[in-house]
């Protein structure tokens, strides 16, 4: 059966994860050395250690992501939340950055290493790169792949490849990305955050509201309309073409968010060997609502069986779901 | 501390590009990355103008490297990625799976949309044979001097983001072609019409970002202009200056100056760029728009 890798923000949510059918559960430490570094979420050493105890005890396994880049002058922040994971038990890291991955191999030989996401590698090349100088196991691959592409990729590698299946969605290569930075001085790169809530704003101006990151203008509605959450690149802009042309609106992504539910059996026969559902930041409910969802999936998948309508519409962010990449109708 | 001028990230003519090199050659840049590294849709119709720009630049005395694309997903561009390390020239890489195509043991450089954060990454690829890094646009001064120094002392000449628009993200989508309401396939080239790329404005009406294919970048153009002083200090090797319309020979003639001690950078580009805005936000530390004066 296809691993179903599932998002914990908290112990609480890796809880429901695990009691709800996740096969693994992917958190992070509460610092920067993880991409989804918000006020609220993530994990202590000693909540690891339990976490780690609770899932091996139910049959689950922890993959702890440390996928921010280090900082220059800092890293030791980084290689002590590698060793401390190790320490705790944990079945895998998720890593994106080279000297970490290199420190890990080296100093932690036994420790199994999965490429994040946020290392961007979408080819063979890049995979088989990271599979040779760091023997990395796995390949979280990012969303800008068909499952053509994908299938063509598993051919060529000897490493077991993770697609997301449901969750948020980045429309700009992942760990590629200086938006949020150029906005507000904060990255996910650098500092594991994207368009931080710290630095969004919200006010009602002449019968309008507006949403701002930093005091850049992401959306605006009519009043008592609600206002989207100001990400970056699924802001609302205006782009002239110089001749008189005017376009206005999601210039880079429309706000959608992925849903791949009826492209499991696809993603199953094009050999990847694990799904992902994004969310770090959900609640409890909502990771165990869509858990359950996705096991009922994969089990379904496994049998041959046909995939079950989606029952998640209300879950996904703004109205819309899209197959994104992987079944791709913009290139 | 010297100039390097980086690949061109627009689509421009093969005229265009001509006549472009023709002019560096006759500035003071110590050495240039040119090839396409936005869109491998874009480099048939100017590939025949490398060859022709290399000699060019080297009878100038110029060093000259060939760089790689940043994203790399299609077959055609994995085999474009493969034919670079047989050009006879050193690579630039703008994606690490381009390592994989280099011949065990040699020399290449790394471009601004590698991630190179810290030194375990910059020893790492120091290993593996980079003589040169250009840092991320996105790094602040003190990260910087700490690579810069890791650079001395693994043999690496660090570099960084010194003039132009600056790579913010890559994506397998055109921009340009969704502002036109074309699929990727069927691009028909729009983004030529843009040869500096095209302008993003937030719904109040201010400069934001430029969209340029698939590639953003800022909008206001980066410069260090008054941070030469800082980065110098900080073991900076050499400033990176991206090539854009107008009379890019006279900025890097501006740089060269300023380098010498002898003007006021400032003054210079505002006079060559009338009606650009400037920022250097990421190098002090802040949103990379903002502009500092240093």
């Amino acid at each position: 059966m296809m691993e179903l890798v599932c998002p914990a923000g908290t112990p609480a949510a890796l809880r429901a994860a695990v009691e709800a059918g996740a096969h693994a559960v992917y958190c992070g430490f509460a610092d920067e050395t993880n991409a989804r570094n918000f006020p609220g979420l993530n994990f202590s050493r000693q909540e690891m250690a339990e976490a780690v105890a609770f899932a091996h005890a139910r049959g689950a396994k922890v993959l702890v992501a440390i996928n921010t880049f280090p900082r220059a002058g800092d890293q030791a922040l980084w290689h002590r939340a590698v060793a401390d994971a190790a320490r705790a038990g944990a079945d895998a890291v998720i890593l994106a950055d080279p000297g970490l991955l290199a420190f890990a191999a080296e100093r932690h030989p036994g420790l199994r290493l999965h490429l994040s996401v946020q290392a961007a590698a979408a080819n063979p090349d890049a995979i088989n790169l990271y599979a040779t100088a760091f023997g990395v196991r796995r390949v979280v691959l990012p969303r800008v792949l068909t499952v053509a592409e994908i299938a063509a990729i598993n051919r060529e590698v000897d490493v077991e490849t993770e697609v997301f299946v449901f969750g948020g969605l980045c429309v700009m290569a992942e760990g590629r990305c200086s938006l949020s930075s150029w906005a507000t001085g904060l990255s996910p790169n650098m500092n594991g955050v994207c368009s931080p809530a710290s630095h969004v704003s919200y006010s009602d101006v002449q019968g309008q509201s507006e949403a701002r990151l930093a005091d850049w203008l992401i959306h605006r509605t009519a009043k008592g309309a609600s206002v989207p959450y100001p990400t970056l690149c699924k802001g609302c802009f205006t782009s002239a073409d110089g001749k008189g042309a005017v376009q206005t609106g999601h210039i880079f992504e429309d706000p959608v968010s992925l849903d791949a539910t009826q492209l499991i059996p696809a993603l199953q026969r094009a050999g990847v060997r694990a799904l992902k559902i994004e969310g770090r930041q959900r609640s409890r409910a909502y990771v165990a609502q869509v858990v359950r969802a996705f096991r009922a999936a994969v089990e379904a998948a496994e049998a041959g069986a046909p995939m079950p309508e989606s029952l998640l519409a209300s879950l996904t962010e703004g109205q819309a779901a899209t197959t994104g990449s992987y079944a791709k109708t913009w290139r | 501390m010297d100039l390097t001028v980086g690949a061109n990230a627009f689509f421009w003519s093969a005229a265009a590009v001509r006549a472009f090199y023709a002019a560096l050659a006759q500035t003071p840049v110590a050495r240039v990355a040119l090839g396409e590294w936005v869109c491998s849709k874009r480099l048939p119709f100017w590939q025949d103008e490398i060859p022709h720009a290399v000699d060019t630049l080297r009878a100038a005395g110029k060093e000259v490297v060939i760089s790689s694309l940043t994203l790399i997903t299609l077959p055609r561009e994995r085999r474009q990625t493969a034919e670079l390390a047989e050009m006879g020239l050193p690579v630039e890489i703008n994606d690490l799976s381009v390592l994989r195509h280099l011949p065990d043991g040699a020399a290449f450089w790394v471009g601004p949309v590698v991630n190179v954060y810290n030194e375990g990454t910059l020893e790492w690829l120091a290993r593996r044979g980079a003589t040169r890094i250009c840092l991320p646009p996105e790094l602040p001064l003190a990260s910087v001097a700490r690579l810069a120094e890791a650079g001395r002392a693994a043999g690496v000449a660090v570099e960084v983001w010194g003039h132009g628009r600056a790579p913010l993200a890559i994506s397998a989508r055109c921009y340009h072609a969704r502002l036109h309401d074309r699929a990727k396939d069927s691009c028909q080239f729009v983004c030529a019409d843009d040869p500096d790329g095209r302008d993003v404005d937030t719904l109040d009406g201010r400069a934001f970002l430029t969209v340029n294919g698939v590639q953003t970048l800022g909008r206001a153009v980066t410069t260090v202009a008054h941070q030469i002083a800082e980065l110098r200090a900080a073991g900076v090797s050499a400033l990176r200056l991206s090539p854009h319309v107008g009379d890019f020979a006279g900025v890097v003639r501006a740089y060269a100056a300023a380098l010498q001690g002898q003007t006021d950078l400032g003054a210079d580009l505002a006079g060559l760029m009338p009606g650009a805005t400037f920022c250097d936000g990421f190098l002090a530390g802040q949103a990379g728009a903002a502009m500092t004066g240093g």
